[in-house]
C-alpha cells in the first residue's frame, strides 16, 4: 500500500426517491489499498461502490480518481473494473469470450488476447475452461471468472460488490484467501462491499464501517474491533455487551450500582455513557470474588469456546469462554479495566445503533 | 393421490374434443388431397395446386404480404419493447395492457373499424382532403390488408420481444460498460443477442399465421385480392372438396416448415408469448 491518495469521494450525497441514501461521504482511498465498505443492507456501501464504479450519478459533491474530477464520466471511460454481486457473466458466451470481451472493446490483437485470457484463468485456476458455457460453471467457478474478466483489463481499481455472497460457508472462506492473494499479486487498489464482519476484517487493510449514509469508523481492523468509536459500530463488528453506565469519575465506571475500574478518562463526572464489553472479555469467577453476582441461563458449545448467558441485575450478560458453568450455576462477573471501552451516548439520530438485519 | 391411468380420465374431454375437431378434420383433408373424383388415389390434386399460375401467383403474394407484415411488425415492435422495459413496473404493465387491449376485441370489429379509416371516403381521406392534400385510394389495396395484418398481429411480435428485453439484468448491461463498451456495442454484443429469442419466437407468432390468413385479405382487400387461404375458403364454398384439400396440404406444409425452422426453441429460451 502506497501512501498516495487515489481515489477521493468529496461531500458525495444521493437520494432516491425521498430516501437519503448518501449524506454528505467523504472518503479517500490511497493507491494499493484493500478497503471493505462495511455495513447493514441499505446503509450506502452498494450505492457508494456504484458511484466509483459510475453507474449511478451523486446528487451533489466530486468524485476524483488520480487527480481529476470522473463524477460524470460514464462507465465505460473509467480505469477501473467491477465485480458485481450476481457476477453479471454475459451467459450467451463462453468463458474465453467473457473474459475476452474487454480487450475485444479495446480492439487488441487476437494472439495477445489468447494469451492474457490463458494467464488470467491460470490465476484463478480454471486453466482449460475456455470453451466451457458460463451457465454450467459453479457458483465458485463463475466467481472466479468474474474476477478473471475484470483483472484482464489491468484496473488500477477492482470494485467488488458483495461477491462472496451467494457462495456456500466453505467455499466463501477458500475464496476469501485466494482474493487476498490476488490482491497481493494484481498489485492494485481493491475496494470491496459486504455486510460480512468477519469478511471484511480477514481480507481488509482499512475498514469503513457505513449505517444510515455515513461513515461511522474509517480505520484498520484491529482498530474498528478493538476500539470501536460508538455502540453501532461495537454491537456490528462481533459480538458485545452494550450496557447504560455511568462514569463516576476518570477510571471508574458504575454498572447498575456496581463501580469497575477502566481506563477512560474525560468522560466528566457522574455522566451516562455506553460500556461496551467484548463476551471475550467477560471473566467468570466464584460468586464471593465479586460484586456482580449472577446466575447462568443458557450454555451453548460452539467449537472453540462456550457460549453463556448470566443474567446479573437485571442484564443478560454474553461471555464467551473456553471454560463452562452449567446452566443454573451461581457465578461473579470480573473484567479486566483495559478490555472495558467507554463511549459517549449518541447524540444524534445518525449515531444511533440501527437494528442488524441479517 | 391419483395414479397416472386414473388421472388420465381427466383428460376425457379434450380428447374428444381434439379428436372431434382436430384429429377427424385433418384426416378428412388427407382423404380428399389424395382422392379423385372417382374415389381413386392421385396425386392430381397436390401436383395441381403448385402448377395452375393463379395458385403460384396466390403463393407468391402470400408470402410477399407474410413477410412484409412481419418485417414491419418487427421494426416497430423491437424499439417500443427496450422503451418499455427501461419504464418503471407499474408504467410497464399499463402501456402493456393498452397494447394487448385491440386483441381482446372482436376480430370483426377490428376489421370493420381499419376499413372505416382507409376507405376513399374514410377518415385518413377526410383529413387529407380537410389540409388540402389529393385523397388516396388504399382501402381494397394491398396495402390495406397489409396494414390490418400488422394491426391484427402486432402483439404477438411485440410481448415476447418484450419479454426477452425486460428479462435482461440490468447488471449485464452494467457489465459491457464497465468493461469498455459503449451504448451500440452494448446493444449489439449484449441486449440484441439476449433478445433473439423472443425475436425468432416473435416472427413466428406473426408469420405463420399470416400465410394461412385468408379474413383480412377477404374483409380488407375487398374480394379482390387471392391469397392462397381464400382460393382455399373458395374452393370449399364452391364444393371443390379434392383441389381444395390439395391446396390446403400445401398450405399447411409451408405453415408447419416454417414454424419448425424458426420456433423450434424459441419458447424454452425464455420467448413465450405471455408474460
Amino acid at each position: 500500500m502506497k501512501n498516495e491518495k487515489l481515489i477521493e469521494l468529496v461531500g458525495v450525497t444521493k437520494s432516491f426517491g425521498t430516501e437519503q441514501v448518501l449524506k454528505n461521504l467523504d472518503l479517500y482511498i490511497l493507491d494499493n489499498e484493500f478497503i471493505t465498505l462495511l455495513g447493514p443492507s441499505g446503509c450506502g456501501k452498494t450505492t457508494t461502490l456504484r458511484i466509483i464504479g459510475g453507474f449511478v450519478t451523486p446528487d451533489t459533491g466530486k468524485l476524483i480518481f488520480d487527480g481529476k474530477d470522473i463524477t460524470n464520466l460514464p462507465p465505460n471511460k473509467r480505469q477501473l473494473n467491477t465485480v458485481f454481486q450476481k457476477y453479471a457473466l454475459f451467459p450467451h458466451m463462453n468463458v474465453f469470450d467473457n473474459i475476452a470481451f474487454g480487450l475485444r472493446i479495446k480492439n487488441t490483437p487476437e494472439s495477445e488476447i489468447k494469451k492474457s485470457v490463458g494467464e488470467m484463468l491460470s490465476m484463478v485456476g480454471l486453466s482449460g475452461y475456455e470453451n466451457r458455457s458460463v451457465v454450467s460453471l459453479s457458483g465458485g467457478q463463475q466467481q472466479r471468472i468474474a474476477i478473471a474478466r475484470a483483472l484482464v483489463n489491468k484496473p488500477r481499481v477492482l470494485l467488488l460488490d458483495e461477491p462472496l455472497g451467494a457462495l456456500d460457508f466453505k467455499m466463501r472462506q477458500d475464496m476469501q484467501y485466494e482474493l487476498k492473494n490476488i490482491h497481493k499479486q494484481a498489485g492494485i487498489t481493491f475496494i470491496y462491499v459486504t455486510h460480512d464482519q468477519e469478511e471484511a476484517l480477514t481480507l481488509s487493510d482499512t475498514i469503513a464501517v457505513m449505517n444510515q449514509g455515513i461513515i461511522q469508523q474509517i480505520g484498520t481492523p484491529e482498530d474498528i474491533y478493538n476500539e470501536p468509536k460508538n455502540a453501532f459500530v461495537a454491537d456490528f463488528i462481533g459480538d458485545s455487551n452494550i450496557i447504560d453506565g455511568i462514569m463516576v469519575k476518570d477510571c471508574l465506571v458504575n454498572i447498575f450500582g456496581v463501580n469497575f475500574p477502566c481506563v477512560d478518562t474525560g468522560f466528566g463526572n457522574d455522566k451516562p455513557v455506553d460500556v461496551v464489553i467484548r463476551p471475550e472479555d467477560v471473566i467468570l469467577t466464584s460468586p464471593e470474588k465479586s460484586d456482580m453476582k449472577g446466575t447462568v441461563t443458557s450454555l451453548i458449545f460452539k467449537g472453540v469456546h462456550y457460549e453463556m448467558e448470566v443474567m446479573a441485575r437485571g442484564y443478560e450478560w454474553l461471555v464467551h469462554s473456553t471454560k463452562m458453568e452449567p446452566v443454573g450455576s451461581e457465578v461473579g462477573i470480573y473484567v479486566e479495566p483495559e478490555n472495558i471501552q467507554i463511549m459517549h451516548k449518541p447524540r444524534s439520530e445518525d449515531e444511533e445503533a440501527a437494528s442488524v438485519d441479517e | 393421490m391419483l395414479t397416472n391411468k386414473k388421472s388420465l380420465w381427466l383428460s376425457g374431454p379434450y380428447l374428444v374434443w381434439i379428436a372431434g375437431f382436430i384429429i377427424l378434420p385433418l384426416l378428412t383433408i388427407f382423404y380428399y388431397a389424395f382422392t379423385n373424383l372417382q374415389g381413386g388415389f392421385t396425386f392430381e390434386n397436390i401436383v395441381g395446386a403448385v402448377t395452375d399460375t393463379a395458385n403460384i401467383k396466390a403463393f407468391g403474394l402470400t408470402l410477399l404480404l407474410a413477410a412484409a407484415a412481419t418485417l414491419i411488425a418487427l421494426i416497430l415492435a423491437y424499439p417500443l419493447a427496450i422503451c418499455l422495459a427501461k419504464l418503471g413496473l407499474k408504467k410497464q404493465k399499463v402501456f402493456i395492457f393498452l397494447f394487448i387491449l385491440p386483441m381482446w376485441m372482436n376480430f370483426m370489429l377490428q376489421m370493420v373499424a381499419i376499413n372505416v379509416i382507409l376507405e376513399d371516403n374514410g377518415i385518413i381521406n377526410y383529413l387529407l382532403s380537410a389540409l388540402g392534400f389529393e385523397k388516396i385510394h388504399i382501402a381494397n389495396t394491398f396495402g390495406a390488408i397489409l396494414i390490418g395484418m400488422v394491426y391484427d398481429y402486432f402483439p404477438f411480435m411485440l410481448l415476447p420481444i418484450y419479454n426477452t428485453v425486460s428479462r435482461i439484468d440490468g447488471d449485464l448491461i452494467n457489465a459491457s460498460k464497465d468493461l469498455g463498451a459503449g451504448a451500440i456495442r452494448t446493444f449489439f454484443k449484449i441486449t440484441f443477442p439476449l433478445s433473439f429469442p423472443g425475436v425468432i419466437s416473435g416472427i413466428t407468432m406473426v408469420f405463420v399465421p399470416a400465410i394461412s390468413d385468408f379474413a383480412i385479405a377477404e374483409m380488407l382487400g375487398g374480394g379482390k385480392i387471392m391469397l392462397v387461404g381464400n382460393i382455399v375458403e373458395m374452393s370449399f364454398t364452391k364444393g371443390h372438396y379434392y383441389q381444395g384439400s390439395g391446396l390446403a396440404l400445401i398450405l399447411m406444409a409451408f405453415v408447419v416448415i416454417s414454424s419448425l425452422v424458426s420456433g423450434g426453441d424459441a419458447e424454452a429460451e425464455g420467448g413465450a408469448i405471455l408474460p
